[in-house]
């Protein structure tokens, strides 16, 4: 949809754009990333020619742009900035309502779009369409230079650093509107940011530039597994962090390893014995290749074991297990859920790793909060 | 005499030399703004020429009235003409600054949007710039409208009529009457003009605009 | 050629006792409508007011009251000097921060201690700037003052006017322009050092 071919810029002697050639295609949400001074936002204005481009050609649907008429492209892309830029001498109405008026469609089908575009976002028409910017709160300004911007159905809308300016809470909720208006609307979006969470959370695909170049273009998941640079990881050098800070906790964090363990073939006066001696109920019962058979509990071999016989026929397969590298909420969540006091922790070859029950849960993660504790 | 008395006695003159006194003010105050809006936007496209051009007016401005009224006085002779070729070129440089420094003010950010939605530099100048700006330009013409009324008053040196001339025949012969019968109403006319342009300026700013800084 | 000496001298003496007395006055008017609330609403409605008067109006009718002479037209320019001095102290005044008056009134200075040991030095450079004004439109108006009797350089350019003497004109318009000129460009550079030296 979107073509570079070989795009380079200078002004004077800094080269702002070096060679640049990538592709974007038809809907795609593409951020445009990387440290200040990369080029991003000139890449990103070199589409509808706020900047001309030293070298190099760029292709709209196969149409080299600098045979369109700057204005007349313009009005077919939609744009948003940063500072927003709604126009403060005009209503709510008037603003969103430019381009198409500048395009001279008839005043019903304009106002339907207004109507149609406030219902979008769930800002009432007869409440703010005739608001003028500076009566509303930022992120709903916003919301209106974005509706601004999709006013006379672009099929390509240009968005730069769009909710910089804006707070947390409002910029989640908005990143949230924006990306549903693009998948319903199926809108290809270009966007830039300079906060790697933005785009992340946004993007189909990331482009991350430095000193004119691209150095990775990429899907957010294979950026965050396979960062091409060592400076896409410093760049997200927080959520990279983020991982290992609040490392995945595994059930094998949480598991005690010393467990009693009996084989199959142990006969039920031995079992008793040891359990009354290490005063537990329950015992592990391993097959001969030491692999999990079962647990045997005490009450079962009170009420079918007889002396003398082996345990393996009163083996229960009921006890939870889980594997050790599961996730540690997994294996507290069937703790929680089964009635038994334990789950049992398994290794890949299905031999006992351990066993979590709890009061390992509970040390353990007093340690995680706390450092060591005393037992 | 008294001065009530003076007015009811020479009413129809006073009368005559306040309509002359709003003629003068409000042909020199259209005149300079018909050049100095055109030459303000063309200097706000051209910012290069407008330091040169800022100052030349600055410097005119500068220059006593009395001195320019004398160099009118020797071009042109005595007369309305001369008073108001001078007086028009008082009226240009407030509405000439106050034009330039309002469109150049404009935030760029409302110009980027602008022009990055597909509006021509036109569209820009008609829709965005000039209403944005149309506060500070009615300004620059109030500053101009009060200033032309002042000179106004010197102008009647050169034969100019107007409310000058009565005070200029009160200075002459020491007729405190005759002072007071140009000051006050020329004082008046003052305040009325700056009140009127002032409303007007509130009128025309639109509501969105009020309490925001552009 | 007339000797122009003596003109250009009591030309910048009306303007430089006008100044000072205006710096005086609009100062402490200034201060008045920072301290009092509602007042510089007033003060500075007033000074504007005068402002719009025609200055051949005001001068005029300054000239009932103290007769012809330097004196009429140093009261005329103290009056038209006000505005910018008045306007410009009290802005600077309440634009100075909070946490600057806040640390002063916290380090037990009085009122009175306060505005001239902080808040008068803090606002100088925009007093400054209000002066400046003052001046320039001084000079420039001060050519008026021989309508009303009293001396300096719009003496020679009134009778070149009588005259329609080109030459007598420019002896009187040359020196006031420059003089315009000159002290707006180095007041305007020390107003710029100021301002440098208040960041």
């Amino acid at each position: 949809m979107i073509k570079f071919q070989n795009i380079s810029k200078s002004y004077g002697h800094s080269i702002v754009l070096d060679d640049i050639s990538f592709e974007i295609k038809q809907g795609e949400f593409v951020v445009l990333i990387g440290p200040s001074g990369c080029g991003k936002t000139t890449t990103l204005k070199t589409i509808n020619r706020l900047i001309e481009p030293n070298k190099g050609k760029i292709f709209i649907n196969g149409k080299d742009i600098t045979k369109v008429n700057p204005v007349e492209l313009r009005r077919t892309i939609g744009y948003v900035i940063q500072q927003i830029g709604l126009f403060p001498n005009m209503t709510v109405e008037q603003n969103i309502a430019v381009v198409p008026k500048l395009l001279k469609y008839p005043k019903p089908k304009w106002q339907e779009i207004v109507h149609n575009l406030l219902e979008l976002v769930d800002m009432p028409y007869e409440e703010f369409a005739h608001k003028y910017p500076s009566e509303l709160s930022g992120g709903q300004q916003q919301r209106i230079g974005v509706l601004r911007a999709l006013a006379a159905s672009p099929p390509i809308v240009l968005m730069d650093e769009p909710f910089g300016a804006l707070d947390p809470i409002t910029r989640d909720s908005l990143q949230e509107e924006v990306k549903h208006l693009q998948k319903k609307l199926k809108k290809t979006i270009v966007f830039v940011t300079h906060d790697m969470e933005e785009a992340l959370r946004m993007a189909d695909t990331i482009v991350f530039m430095n000193r004119g170049k691209i150095i990775q273009m990429a899907s957010p998941e294979e950026l965050l597994q396979n960062p091409a640079d060592p400076i896409i990881k410093s760049f997200m050098g927080r959520h990279m962090e983020n991982e290992n800070n609040a490392p995945k906790l595994l059930a094998e964090d949480f598991m005690r390893t010393k467990v009693l363990k009996v084989p199959k073939t142990s006969h039920t006066l031995e079992c008793i014995e040891l359990m009354s001696r290490r005063d537990v109920n329950s015992l592990i019962v391993l097959n001969d290749d030491d692999t999990y058979a079962g647990t045997v509990t005490i009450e079962a071999i009170k009420a079918h074991g007889k002396a003398g016989r082996e345990i393996s026929e009163l083996l229960s397969e009921d006890a939870v297990t889980i594997h050790r590298k599961e996730d540690a909420r997994q294996a507290f969540d069937k703790l929680l859920a089964s009635s038994s006091n334990y789950v049992i922790v398994l290794n890949d070859n299905r031999t006992v790793a351990g066993l979590i029950t709890r009061t390992s849960m509970a040390k353990a993660l007093g340690e995680a909060l706390w450092g060591e504790m005393k037992s | 005499m008294n001065f009530l008395d003076f007015i009811a006695g020479n009413y129809i003159d006073i009368q005559l030399s306040l309509l002359r006194h709003i003629e003068l003010v409000g042909i020199s105050v259209l005149i300079g703004m018909m050049i100095a809006i055109p030459v303000g936007i063309f200097l706000s496209r051209h910012k290069r020429m407008s330091g040169p051009v800022l100052a030349v007016a600055g410097t005119i401005q500068t220059i006593p009235g009395l001195v320019m009224l004398g160099f009118a006085l020797i071009l042109f002779g005595i007369g309305r003409l001369p008073a108001l070729v001078v007086l028009s070129l008082y009226a240009i440089l407030p509405i000439l600054h106050n034009t330039f420094t309002g469109i150049t003010q404009v935030d760029q950010s409302y110009i980027e949007a602008g022009r990055g939605i597909g509006m021509t530099s036109r569209q820009i100048l008609y829709k965005v710039e000039l209403p944005l700006a149309m506060s500070s330009i009615i300004s620059g013409i109030r500053i101009s409208t009060v200033y032309i009324v002042s000179w106004s008053t010197l102008a009647g040196l050169i034969g100019a009529g107007g409310l000058g001339d009565l005070i200029w025949t009160g200075l002459s012969s020491y007729n405190s009457n005759y002072i007071l019968a140009g000051a006050v109403p020329s004082a008046i006319l003052a305040f009325a003009f700056s009140g009127l342009i002032g409303l007007l300026q509130r009128m025309l700013m639109p509501r969105g605009l009020r309490g925001v800084r552009v | 050629m007339i000797n122009l000496w003596p003109l250009i001298l009591e030309h910048m003496l009306i303007v430089v006792v006008a100044t000072v007395i205006s710096i005086a006055l609009g100062v402490v008017l200034g201060v008045i409508a920072y301290w009092v609330r509602h007042v510089d609403t007033v003060i500075m409605w007033c000074a504007e007011a005068i402002q719009t008067i025609p200055s051949l109006a005001l001068l005029a009718m300054l000239m009932i009251f103290f007769g012809l002479g330097n004196t009429t037209i140093i009261a005329g320019l103290v009056l038209y000097a006000l505005l910018p001095i008045v306007r410009n102290t009290y802005t600077g005044l309440a634009g100075i921060s909070h946490h600057i008056k806040d640390a002063a009134r916290g380090m037990g200075m009085s009122k009175l201690q306060r505005l001239i040991k902080i808040e008068l030095p803090l606002s100088f450079p925009l007093i400054f700037s209000g002066i400046k004004i003052a001046v320039v439109n001084s000079l420039s108006i001060a050519v008026m003052g021989v309508l009303i009797g009293a001396g300096g350089l719009g003496y020679p350019i009134y009778r070149g006017v009588q005259t329609r003497n080109l030459e007598r004109i420019l002896n009187g318009a040359i020196p006031v322009v420059l003089m315009a000129l000159i002290f707006d460009y180095t007041m305007s550079k020390i107003e710029q050092r100021l301002i440098k030296r208040a960041r």
